[in-house]
């Protein structure tokens, strides 16, 4: 968990700020402030529900979906 | 073709998941994991976004001799979730009327053929 500073076109991930979500799983990530993730690692981003405009992102999909089949 | 026409028809696979825009949707992806929720944004990749998400893990313990010993799942819940796509399997829309829509279009191209025979 951590503030989103940057992704590039690999969906590589630069955040900062981190806070370990499952300290007892991961106890050695706690000493980490600020990290970089290969894009090609993620499984899952999450996202608080009031940062996103799900209406946007729907109609940027069918726009997209159009755009591709032509 | 008529534009009302070209947005609802099936043409190619990935006009299924088109149609589960803003529906709740099945998805399975490597790792024994399955997710629902519903679904906001996809691309060519198949990342997705998807909100009110309720992620389901199955763990299979194996014992010393190989054998399954136990099959248990794990259920969490997530609100906002992106899926990077290299991870999906399928993606399968849940909501039956979708199927039944696709159905009844069928079955009305039936009867446009039929009618004029009668």
């Amino acid at each position: 968990m951590g503030t989103l500073k940057s992704v590039d076109q690999f969906l590589n991930i630069r955040l900062d700020n981190i806070k370990v979500s499952d300290p007892d799983r991961f106890p050695h990530m706690m000493a980490i402030k600020n990290c970089f993730i290969r894009g090609s690692v993620v499984r899952y981003v999450q996202m608080p529900t009031g940062a996103v405009d799900t209406q946007l992102l729907e109609d940027a999909t069918r726009r997209e979906a159009k755009d591709n089949k032509k | 073709m008529d534009s009302a026409e070209v947005s609802t028809a099936v043409n190619e696979p990935l006009d299924l998941v088109k149609l589960s825009l803003s529906e709740r949707v099945f998805i399975k992806l490597r790792g024994d994991r399955t997710v629902q929720g519903v679904l906001h944004a996809y691309d060519a990749h198949m990342n997705l976004i998807l909100s009110d998400v309720e992620e389901t893990i199955t763990l299979v313990d194996v014992g010393d001799d190989g054998a399954v010993s136990n099959v248990r799942s794990v259920a969490r819940n997530m609100e906002m979730l992106f899926v990077r796509g290299d991870a999906v399997i399928m993606v399968r829309p849940l909501l039956l009327y979708l199927c039944i829509s696709n159905i009844m279009t069928k079955i009305s191209s039936c009867f446009a053929q039929i009618s004029p025979i009668r």
